[in-house]
């Protein structure tokens, strides 16, 4: 595993600062559509807390808008990173219209924002891979110096679309990134029952490319990880895979019962991991981040969820006829 | 006799169905937490992990290596966690299993039984409320069973077990919980094929099938009550399916209507239509009609923009009371 422990470099303070305040807003947000699934508000929550550093670490190291996203459901950090209000997350999990992501038509936290390049998904595990590759297979031929990055658990490793799109992207040297947050279970399956090694980074030898884990808890690491590997695709060594491991507090999705599955003793030590807590120590230490900013950027965070979900749920449903539009283009 | 929710009328048939043939065994994702609908609860603990076996995330796999089992004497009960996921597994389920045997002239079969969960009304969104039924009934050398009551789940699942053949057994996630019944105690089974007549009127006929064929039959008590008496037959099977009862059943009443969750065009109505037209048409009175979700890519995640789409107790109602008045 790779870690970082170098001083942080001069004239970035601001970019992790942010990075720490992206990460904060994530928390908060899918904390909340956590509990506004339990209050009766909202049918369904899938959120990604753990995730944060994985998440926001590499969403920090691509070119937003020129590079082109895949995220999968447990996406919040990445979104957060790009751009995308919690206000038009939460018309997501509202199901509401002017959804930005489906006009209120998929499940929450399943991302589409074509100005960003983040391209729809399907709640089909692993089946956007081989999108990835066909994307990044453009941008070779097009000759366009974008990279692509597609996110997904460990769980769907075991798909079969995951081994065809590796191995495709192998073959054709794509401007790829194979981004995997590993949290150790696919729902109820703890790792041992998905696959016989260690490491989701093994599997890239075998397509004839390089994987790396990395502590998926450290955001800094997960950022320096992610630009490099970047910056190789970009300079056409592609493509690369990262597993960055990490941690789910929450349970699956709001249909799940954690409990069943994993002890709270294993759930209590990785809590001592939390990836905020991990960047904000360090920021704290390196005089980057005050007790004082810090309280502020907690507490500007609440604000803002507070409004966003407010005026999210105030938000009217789409009309009924809106269910038959867009199964094929209108203009044509 | 003991009361049993859909759900527990499927484990009871697995569990019984485990302790008497030792080469049996579930398979799939979760399942030995119990599945995600908690199909398989228990049955870890009492089978243990080689019988109750937890899968990688991967259906292609999870039919092919059924296969694999079934034909070396093994009896795999499948599971796949939802209709919607079952697309990474239609090669499998189609190229494969439904060939086995025929391909092989009968030199192989393929006892294997897919549990698949479908449909909608739970606000599951797109990916986890699809019915698949119309594409898998149309492939020869599968059976498609869709229960629609407790008795039936049980009883149908037995016998899919049982059977020498894949069968694909679909069942409703809305009825896991929401239908209870009487059950009696210990073995019993309902043979895959023959429909079932739930309610016998002489004004309509109602075709349907899986939780559709319980909403119907909700709806036809309410319209008795209006003075519409109608006939409701529950197809139970897909394939192979029973002809004789679906014409027997449009020439009773000279009118038909037919009612299922998955999307009009191409669902499996349009069979039962076109059997109706070919062997019941000097008995009609109407037109046959058919109420089914609309044509869209999928259920929307919006809760209103569901329930506007998916037929209901209320929208079987109308369409009877419309046929009914024709
Ligand atoms: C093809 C397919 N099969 C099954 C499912 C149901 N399902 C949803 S998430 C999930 C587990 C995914 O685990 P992983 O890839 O590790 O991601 P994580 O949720 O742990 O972040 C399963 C089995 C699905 N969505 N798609
Ligand atoms: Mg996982």
């Amino acid at each position: 595993m790779t870690t970082t422990d170098t001083r942080l470099e001069s004239g970035t303070s601001d970019l992790y600062l942010s990075m720490y305040r992206d990460m904060v807003r994530s928390r908060v947000l899918s904390d909340r559509m956590f509990a506004l699934n339990r209050q009766g508000r909202a049918a369904f929550a899938v959120t990604g807390q753990g995730h944060e550093a994985a998440q926001v670490g590499s969403a920090y190291a691509l070119t937003a808008g020129a590079d082109w996203v895949l995220p999968y459901y447990r996406d919040v950090g990445v979104l957060v990173a790009l751009g995308m209000k919690p206000y038009d997350i939460l018309l997501g999990l509202f199901a509401k219209a002017g959804d930005p992501t489906s006009g209120g038509r998929q499940m929450p936290c399943h991302w589409s924002w074509p100005e960003m390049r983040v391209v729809t998904r399907s709640s089909v595990i692993a089946a956007n891979l081989p999108h990835a590759a066909g994307i990044a297979y453009a941008s070779k031929l097009l000759g366009r110096g974008e990279v692509t990055i597609v996110y997904f658990g460990e769980g769907a490793t075991s798909e079969g679309d995951f081994h065809e799109a590796v191995n495709f992207a192998a073959i054709h040297q794509l401007p790829v990134v194979f981004f995997c947050e590993n949290n150790g279970y696919a729902i109820s399956e703890s790792q041992e029952k998905q696959m016989a090694i260690l490491h989701v980074a093994d599997r890239a030898r075998g397509y004839g490319i390089e994987g790396q884990t990395v502590d998926g808890n450290d955001a800094l690491t997960v950022l320096q990880t992610t630009r490099w590997v970047i910056e190789e695709c970009r300079r056409g060594l592609g493509p690369k895979l990262i597993e960055a491991k990490t941690y789910r507090y929450a349970p699956h999705t709001s249909s799940d019962d954690d409990r069943r599955y994993r002890t709270r003793a294993e759930l209590e030590e990785w809590t001592r991991k939390d990836p905020i807590d991990r960047l904000r120590n360090r920021l704290l230490a390196d005089g980057v981040l005050t007790p004082d900013a810090d309280g502020a950027i907690r507490a500007a965070a609440q604000r803002e969820i507070d409004e966003a979900v407010e005026a999210a749920e105030r938000a009217p449903d789409p009309p009924d006829d809106d269910a038959f539009r867009y199964v094929f283009a209108e203009d044509a | 006799m003991a009361l049993k929710t859909y759900i527990e009328a499927i484990r009871d048939a697995l569990i019984e169905e485990m302790d008497r043939a030792p080469n049996m065994l579930v398979l799939g994702e979760d399942i030995q937490e119990g599945g995600v609908f908690r199909a398989t609860d228990g049955m870890l603990e009492r089978f243990g992990p080689q019988r109750v076996l937890d899968t990688p995330l991967a259906e292609s796999s999870i039919v092919g290596v059924s296969i694999g089992m079934a034909t070396n004497g093994c009896l795999p009960v499948a599971e796949l966690q939802f209709a919607d996921f079952a697309y990474p597994a239609f090669n499998q389920l189609i190229s494969e299993a439904a060939r086995w045997r025929y391909r092989s002239y009968n030199g192989w079969g393929c006892p294997m039984v897919v549990r698949i969960p479908y449909g909608a009304g739970i606000r599951g969104a797109m990916y986890h409320s699809q019915s698949i039924e119309a594409m898998l009934a149309h492939v020869p050398g599968l059976k498609v069973v869709m229960p629609s009551t407790p008795y039936d789940a049980k009883g149908m699942l037995k016998a899919a077990i049982r059977d020498p053949d894949p069968v694909i057994y679909l069942e409703h996630k809305r009825a896991y919980r929401m239908l209870k019944e009487e059950l009696p105690d210990g073995d019993y089974t309902v043979p895959i094929g023959p429909a079932r007549l739930r309610r016998e009127g002489d004004d309509i006929t109602v075709i349907s099938y899986g939780l559709m064929a319980h909403e119907c039959l909700q709806a036809a008590e309410e319209l008795a009550a209006e003075g519409i008496d109608a006939t409701v037959l529950d197809l139970r099977t897909l394939a192979p399916l029973d002809r004789d009862a679906i014409v027997a059943a449009a020439r009773r009443t000279g009118k038909a209507l037919i009612v299922h969750e998955d999307n009009l065009t191409g669902g499996f109505g349009g069979e039962i239509a076109a059997i109706i037209a070919e062997h019941a048409f000097d008995d009609l009175d109407a037109p046959v009609r058919r109420l089914a979700t609309p044509d869209v890519p999928a259920m929307p995640f919006n809760g209103a923009l569901e329930d506007f789409l998916l037929p209901s107790r209320e929208k079987i109602a109308d369409a009877m009371r419309d046929l009914a008045a024709y």
